[in-house]
């Protein structure tokens, strides 16, 4: 098995708060693997250790063999992560075009050209225009960001994350606040990435959970609890005693054996 | 008319109308005009701090006088030719702006406001204390007039000058625009927009903020060589805090984040000062003082009723 | 030269040092507060030092009456300044800290503009009472009586307002404004009154350092600049939001300015900017940091 990300004790501590903790991990290349656990569990703050916006207080994040631990942000980035955010984060007075723009002109290296205006640059902007297309933006490239409904600016999100040509895409809530008809047309986006693009993906919408993922991760208060099959994770007792503190949980996992 | 033949027209009306000046003003009008333009200048290299990039900054004045200061000394030890003075001044500006900007851009907002702020201190310090170099408070004269391209005569007469400096102006007002529309510029306004989601897609948001304080820098440093060509004469308070202010008003009174706002704000400041000042018997800070006052209450989005722009959606807007 | 001989020869610079740093605290921890707290630009802070001065110039008649009296009004005026420039700045909190930069720093234009009209373009001699005029004796050194009570003041001062800061309730609740105004509002806290509330307790304790400092930094056009600067550089590398921050801030760039300037003239200007580069290169959020702004 070839593990495209690798967390070896990683632990992040806030004073006295731990809010991840000792998590061991391994991410095979190409899997869909989704990160799931009540609120609080360390979701957002794991994807912030991996892509590099929080450093960790302990263990090794290794990315494609290399360790990655003490490498800032931006240059994980350019090595093959992107991460989306829990709460859209875009350049809203831009417009659409811009906002996927500005990430593929940094993969394409030409952040730094001075002479061209930006949006001359007609194979970047193409490309751009395709990939707002693919998340159904494509209609309106020069609409500004700050106009476009919630579910709409997480279709964007997901966008300006893909054109970074990511190797290791990492969705944080990603169908959050999305109607079933948005939703849908993510996992069908999802399910449409090659298999060079290895997905993680926090959600609490499990339907989308179990129809994308190929490997669960469960997190409970910051520790792993377990990683297996969706179908392994559904039965676990353990996770289900986690999510609800209770036994009996048919409601929450349907066909799940009681 | 549509939008874009009516902004080319006003535009072209304008460049004959600056061309035009000499003829048209008397000699204190068109060393005022000459004033305007190097402000300008000033202003534009704050707004690429401030509007464009989003550090508010009260320290370019501190490269605006090594740029006026290098002019002058190299005027008077090296050569008189005006391209040579600015080039050089633009460079050893972009120089001292590397180490002082590396301190500055490690913070954002109020704290690299008053890092700049202190940056504008020391260097006019620096112009009082080091006597041998600058010649203190008794301020750099004896500034020859200025041969704009080797070959050409010197420049006597102040419509002479305008015309030079018209020009360098227009030339730098057309390179820097192009910076603002490249991807480059794209990238300054992302860091202003949101920093933490360029460094999410691979930006090193810090050295690309860098760069462009050091582009400003340079900008800086060529209005104060253009300065000295100008009034023949520099003061360590050219590169102190009155001036740095000044600068920040011109470009919240034209509109933060436009750069022919920025221009028109110098245009207020400077007719405000040099020309209403005189008015009110040298309480001009009183006048300018209120004019900030008034100009922070009155206008929010100032001349050019912009917060700020992306190149993309101009064009959009002048399509429609 | 032995490191005792060096000390004996700089004693007195090193004690001008603390006071000066102590006279920059009284100005800085208003600032640093407001800033904290409020994310305020407040660029008329000098000229709140310079009304205190020129407060303690028109009263101060020689006796300790009428120091008490430069108090009084001092503090009366510069608190009454604190809530006028809360005021102006309020409809501003949603514009960012350019505009209220801007804002105040035409105030501060028009009142250094009236004040030099009405008091004349020359820095004027604000003496001290007579009962604290002369110069004593410590450790073969002559030194003025004024600074030494003035280093007794404001380290007492200084003493109150960190406990008043760090160590009480009331502090507690300012410090929390700082950290998290949205959930201090949840808890039913009205930070509006707090806010003004802080602001007028800076302003006031500048215009205090005014009229105590006069003797040492006396009233005159470009004071207040001067004022402003070295108290944002001292918020700057004390760190925002921090009574303690801006002690050591103030005490360090105090002696900078003082001491460093003695043992090195030369180099003067760039003291004051290496200082600061040095401080932040380590430490980029300052001193002391409240507020945890960096992440990674």
């Amino acid at each position: 098995m070839t593990a495209v990300l690798e967390l070896a004790q990683v632990s992040r501590h806030f004073g006295t708060l731990r809010a991840v903790s000792d998590v061991t991990l391994q991410v095979r290349a190409g899997s869909r693997h989704a990160v799931i656990g009540p609120n609080g569990a360390g979701k957002s703050t794991l994807f912030a250790l991996v892509a590099g916006s929080l450093r960790a207080t302990g263990g090794r994040v290794l990315f494609e063999g290399a360790d990655v631990t003490t490498v800032p942000e931006p240059r994980r980035a350019r090595a093959g992560i992107a991460k989306t955010f829990q709460h859209s984060s875009l350049f809203l007075s831009a417009t659409l075009l811009e906002n996927v723009l500005l990430a593929m002109q940094q993969r394409a290296g030409r952040s730094r050209r001075l002479l061209r205006p930006a949006t001359a640059h007609a194979d970047l902007v193409e490309r751009a225009h395709v990939r707002l297309a693919d998340v159904g933006l494509g209609d309106r490239p020069l609409a500004t960001a700050g106009t476009l409904s919630h579910g709409e600016r997480r279709q964007l999100e997901v966008a300006v994350a893909l054109a970074t040509d990511p190797r290791l895409l990492l969705l944080d809530e990603p169908a959050a606040g999305m109607s079933a008809a948005e939703t849908a047309a993510l996992t069908d986006l999802v399910r449409s990435l090659p298999p060079s693009v290895t997905v993680m993906l926090i959600e609490h919408d499990l339907d989308v959970v179990f129809e994308l993922a190929d490997t669960v991760t469960v997190l409970h208060l910051g520790e792993h609890l377990m990683t297996g099959t969706p179908e392994a994770v559904r039965a676990s007792s353990e996770v289900q005693t986690a999510y609800l503190g209770a036994a009996d949980t048919t409601e929450l996992f349907p066909g799940a054996r009681p | 008319m549509s939008a874009p033949v009516v902004r080319r027209t006003g535009l072209v009306a304008l460049v004959l109308a600056l061309a035009a000046a000499p003829f048209l003003v008397d000699e204190y009008a068109i060393q005022t005009m000459s004033r305007i333009l190097v402000f300008g200048l000033l202003a534009m290299s704050v707004n690429l701090l401030t509007g464009v990039t989003g550090l508010p900054t009260l320290g370019q004045s501190a490269y605006f006088g090594v740029g006026a200061y290098t002019a002058a000394i190299v005027s008077t030890s090296v050569t008189d030719v005006g391209i040579a003075q600015l080039l050089l001044a633009g460079a050893l500006t972009a120089a001292v702006a590397l180490p002082t900007g590396w301190v500055a851009v490690r913070a954002r907002g109020v704290a690299f406001l008053m890092i700049t702020l202190a940056i504008g201190e020391i260097a006019y310090s620096a112009a009082v204390r080091w006597k041998d170099v600058t010649r203190g408070t008794d301020g750099y004269s004896g500034i020859p007039a200025v041969v704009p391209l080797p070959g050409m005569p010197s420049l006597q007469l102040d419509g002479l000058v305008y015309y030079w400096v018209l020009a360098v102006f227009l030339v730098l007002f057309v390179l820097v625009r192009l910076l603002v529309a490249s991807p480059f510029g794209l990238a300054l306004r992302g860091i202003r927009d949101n920093e933490a989601r360029m460094r999410a897609i691979g930006y090193p948001t810090t050295g690309y903020a860098l760069a462009g304080y050091c582009v400003a820098g340079a900008l800086a440093g060529m209005a104060g060589s253009l300065y000295v060509s100008v009034q023949r004469f520099v003061s360590p308070g050219d590169a102190g805090f009155e001036i740095a202010a000044l600068a920040l008003l011109a470009v919240i009174i034209g509109g933060v984040g436009s750069m022919w706002g920025a221009c028109v704000g110098a245009a207020v400041v400077i007719v405000t000062r040099d020309y209403l000042g005189g008015y009110v018997a040298g309480r001009a800070p009183l006048l300018l003082g209120i004019l900030f006052v008034a100009a922070v209450y009155l206008l929010p989005r100032g001349i050019a009723g912009v917060r700020a722009r992306w190149p993309a959606r101009e064009r959009a807007e002048a399509r429609a | 030269m032995g490191v005792l001989e060096w000390f004996d020869d700089n004693l007195v610079s090193m004690v001008d040092g603390v006071a000066f740093g102590l006279l920059l605290f009284t100005l800085a921890v208003g600032l640093s507060l407001v800033f904290g707290m409020m994310d305020v630009l407040n660029l008329a802070h000098g000229t709140l030092y310079l009304v205190g001065a020129y407060t303690a110039y028109s009263l101060s008649d020689g006796s300790l009456l009428g120091l008490a009296a430069a108090l009084v009004v001092g503090l009366l005026v510069g608190g009454l300044g604190g809530v006028v420039l809360a005021g102006m700045t309020q409809p501003l909190a949603n514009r960012g800290h350019l505009d209220q930069a801007v804002l105040t720093l035409g105030v501060s234009f028009i009142v250094a503009d009236v004040l030099a009209s009405t008091y004349g373009a020359e820095v004027l001699p604000a003496d001290p009472p007579s009962a604290l005029r002369g110069s004593v004796s410590i450790l073969g050194h002559t030194y003025p009586v004024y600074r030494l009570v003035f280093i007794g003041v404001a380290a007492a001062l200084a003493l109150v307002v960190w406990a008043l800061f760090e160590r009480s309730s009331l502090g507690a609740l300012v410090r929390a404004t700082v950290a998290d105004r949205e959930m201090v509002r949840a808890l039913g806290v009205d930070t509006r009154v707090v806010l003004v509330a802080v602001f007028a307790f800076g302003a006031a304790l500048a215009a205090l350092g005014g009229v105590f400092g006069a003797p040492i930094l006396g009233p005159g056009p470009g004071v207040d600049e001067t004022v402003l600067v070295l108290s944002l550089v001292v918020v700057v590398v004390g760190g925002l939001g921090s009574v303690s921050g801006a002690l050591l801030g103030a005490l360090l760039i105090g002696q900078v300015q003082t001491l460093g300037v003695a043992v090195v003239p030369e180099y003067a200007p760039f003291l004051l900017f290496g200082t600061m580069l040095v401080v932040l290169a380590v430490r980029p959020a300052g001193l002391v940091s409240l507020t945890n702004r960096q992440t990674a």
